[in-house]
């Protein structure tokens, strides 16, 4: 039962500790550091001027596009990784399956690809 | 491999649309691609007239008579929203290739669903079906509308699906199987745990059928899209969902009925009634043909919830009847056109008999046999349901079906007042709806034949039903 | 046992409380960043359950490319006011009841249920033993021949979503520089070689 938490005691420690120290020093910071705010200190650098407005701004539509095509492909990679460990054992027909599927993936890159999804125009 | 035969039509279907997908790429004839899905689908229907029946893939995938009609449904309907798409593509702004493509997905997704049984087959046709609906519900991208329409139905579909799977995973803790067979072999019928799952699917299902409480989504998303995708929302999914639905409920917790006929029930009420009032207040012709959509889910319920041969029998009749008569309202709603404009309205109708006669009396009739008035197809479809819920004694739900039907006729009538009797207006085209004639014709005659010679429809849902019940 | 149980109070703690967040911060920028922590600690869940694998897929998909792409979705929007408290308050109530109802059901569930799974039949035939493999090969060894139709199935979805994407944001833009590559490397019609007398100018 506990078989899975004793394999990953070293990482498990690792967060813990990870965690800890990252706390400690914020708090640290906290505590320790001298801190005396005045206006002065907290305005905009004296040449500078107030900011407009927000540092954000929009994204084209085609940033979201590659995004979704990567995420695409980025699942199909996942069904790569069990076909991958289990490839000795599959045969003949597994092999198939797989190609199949990655066929069809492969026609959608072809429509992609020529409908001009991947040009920043 | 040799099961590859049991899925031989979507299989097709699926060659094809690729096939399509690239040529459109090279070829620019957006007409030439549609003919060739239609003829494609077509074919498809061919191929499941010659399969076997059998269940494949772990018994996961069933074709049964029952999947055969259904699909042979689903197919009319993807096919009529092609010819549809033809004859409006240049002046809704959809005049892309990918619309046949995608219906031909989505086709597969409901043929998957129709045939599936097991929770994983159903999800996966479902979402197959879902996401080629939502782009095509968006496609036209140049209308505030349409975009609107995509996104709520995207967000609500994908509200659905999680409730879907939520009831999915419920299902399948309590009775440790996805299949519905194994289910049905496995059931405790003390578990709660199984009714919650229960109910969460048929939640799901219901925003697939736009059933009430879950209809929200249905007056805005038929409005906004498309009318060529207006129908096809109105035809196939439709009947996809329902066939998932009785499947799911039939085979799998056909012991514990008297669990989800309640639900069912009061699905079904409140659909008619929601509809029947909702419907008397719109204007956009749109708009009334969703809550007429979701007043004729609500009749078609009536005969889930019965689970009873002539219950099952009547659902089916039922389907087939709203089939043909929401192709002849569709394709009537794409003849509304004047200086490549389209009517939506209501009002727009007014007087429209002086310079079409022959369209407006087809028009009436559709709405007459939609209204439920004897002796035309509508009426025989509700008379079947309300037979079939007296017999098996929900005789409450028969009459709530009734007092529905004649308060749905106000509104139905009153486009056939609005179109005798109002101030002419200008003349519509004529000459835009060459291809709708192949639907607005025989879907007509159909309609008005029906009392002379209902024997084929009712022998088809019997044959459908042998492999459910 | 009991560190099974420290482990998994903690994960799901942070799970609760991240998605809390998600909802309740008003820069939606920081909704996305505890988005991802409590996909991170779902991942943490699936460990425990001994599902490395999918524990390891929920890491690469959702915090690897899901969130960007909510990042990307939350950018695009523009968000520059921030929600008026006020319309949330008059929400509450109605939470409320859902919440209460929600809860209710667990309840009834959690009471009337005995967890007694034990006469359950699972598949009458278990498709292959998995005793002494990793669960990436107990998946692999069912997903691509055994459950092939869900294989290919989700294949074709993934095919529709790119066809849907490409659908609805590409459009083609006038009037943009483009290379084209064989054309710049074509000697027809870019280049001309003229042969000029000596003594004369030539005419482009």
């Amino acid at each position: 039962m506990d078989i899975a938490i004793a394999d990953y005691l070293p990482i498990l420690i690792f967060m813990f500790v990870a965690l800890a120290i990252s706390c400690l020093f914020v708090l640290a910071n906290f505590l320790v550091a001298v801190n005396n705010p005045d206006p002065e200190k907290n305005s905009a650098y004296e040449c500078g001027f107030e900011q407009f407005g927000d540092s954000r701004m929009k994204f084209d539509v085609r940033f979201y596009l590659v995004t979704l095509l990567f995420i695409i492909f980025d699942l199909e990679v996942a069904f790569l990784f069990p076909w991958a460990v289990t490839f000795g054992t599959l045969g003949l027909f597994g092999f198939v399956s797989m190609m199949v599927f990655l066929a069809i993936l492969t026609i959608g890159f072809i429509y992609e690809w020529k409908k001009g999804a991947l040009e920043w125009q | 491999m040799q099961s590859l035969v049991y899925i031989l039509p979507e299989i097709f279907l699926f060659i094809v649309a690729t096939v399509l997908l690239v040529t459109g790429l090279f070829l620019k004839k957006i007409k030439l691609i549609n003919l060739l899905a239609i003829f494609s689908l077509l074919v498809a229907v061919f191929l499941i007239l010659n399969q076997p029946f059998q269940s494949a893939f772990l018994n996961s995938f069933v074709v049964d008579e029952f999947s055969l009609v259904l699909k042979v449904m689903i197919l009319i309907g993807s096919i009529a929203s092609l010819i549809m798409f033809v004859s409006s593509k240049d002046d809704l702004n959809i005049n892309i290739y990918e619309f046949p493509i995608l219906i031909i997905f989505s086709t597969i997704g409901m043929m998957v669903m129709v045939s599936a049984n097991d929770l994983l087959a159903m999800f996966i046709g479902l979402e197959l079906q879902s996401l080629s609906l939502y782009v095509l519900a968006a496609l036209n991208r140049n209308s505030l509308l349409s975009s609107e329409a995509g996104i709520k139905y995207f967000i609500l579909g994908a509200l659905s699906s999680g409730l879907l799977l939520f009831g999915i995973s419920y299902i399948y803790g309590f009775s440790g199987n996805t299949n519905f067979n194994l289910i049905a072999v496995n059931i405790n019928p003390e578990s709660l745990g199984l009714i919650i799952g229960i109910v969460f699917v048929l939640a799901g299902l219901a925003f697939k059928v736009s059933a009430v409480p879950f209809h929200m989504w249905t007056p805005d998303v038929y409005q906004g899209a498309p009318t060529p995708i207006t129908g096809f929302f109105a035809l196939a999914p439709k009947i996809a969902a329902m066939g998932l639905l009785v499947r799911f409920l039939f085979n799998s917790f056909g012991e514990i009925y008297i669990d989800w006929q309640q639900i069912i029930f009061f699905i079904s009420i409140a659909s008619m009634m929601l509809a029947a009032f909702a419907a008397i207040a719109q204007t956009n012709l749109k708009r009334l043909m969703a809550y007429s959509s979701i007043g004729h889910i609500g009749y078609a319920l009536i005969g889930v919830a019965c689970f009873t041969d002539e219950g099952l029998r009547s659902l089916l009749i039922y389907l087939m009847i709203y089939l043909i008569m929401n192709i002849a309202v569709f394709a009537f709603l794409l003849s509304l056109k004047r200086n490549d404009g389209y009517f939506e309205n209501i009002s727009d109708l007014s007087g429209m008999h002086k310079n079409h006669p022959l369209r407006t009396m087809l028009i009436a009739l559709i709405m007459f046999s939609l209204a439920g008035i004897p002796p035309l197809a509508g009426f025989f479809g509700k008379f079947y349901i309300f037979v079939a819920a007296i017999e098996s004694e929900m005789l409450f739900l028969a009459i709530i079906g009734v007092v529905a039907s004649v308060i749905s006729a106000f509104y139905y009538l009153r486009i056939v007042k609005i179109m005798y009797f109002d101030e002419p207006k200008e003349e519509f085209d004529g000459s835009s709806i060459q291809s709708l004639n192949l639907l607005y014709y025989p879907s007509s005659i159909l309609i008005i034949i029906f009392f002379i010679y209902p024997s084929p429809v009712i022998n088809i849902s019997e044959y459908a039903i042998q492999s459910i019940i | 046992m009991t560190a099974q149980l420290l482990t998994f109070y903690l994960f799901s703690g942070v799970i609760l409380i991240s998605s809390l967040m998600v909802i309740s911060t008003k820069n939606p920028v920081h909704s996305v960043l505890f988005l991802i922590l409590s996909f991170l600690n779902a991942a943490g869940l699936f460990v425990i359950l001994h599902a490395e694998f999918l524990a390891m897929i929920l890491i690469i998909v959702y915090v690897g490319a899901v969130a960007v792409l909510f990042l990307f979705v939350v950018m695009m929007l523009d968000f520059k006011t921030s929600i008026n408290k006020d319309n949330i308050l008059q929400y509450i109530p109605i939470g409320i009841l859902i919440g209460v109802v929600f809860i209710a059901e667990l309840i009834i569930v959690l009471i009337n249920t005995k967890f007694d799974l034990s006469n359950i039949q699972v598949l009458p035939n278990p498709l292959s033993d998995f005793t002494g493999k990793s669960n990436t090969e107990a998946i692999g060894s069912v997903l691509y021949t055994d459950y092939i139709l869900y294989f290919q199935l989700s294949g074709v979805i993934l095919l529709v979503a790119m066809i849907g994407s490409i659908v609805l944001t590409l459009r083609e833009r006038v009037g943009v520089k483009r290379q084209v590559v064989s054309e710049q490397l074509q000697r027809q019609g870019k280049i001309d070689l003229v042969d000029v007398k000596s003594g004369k100018g030539v005419d482009i």
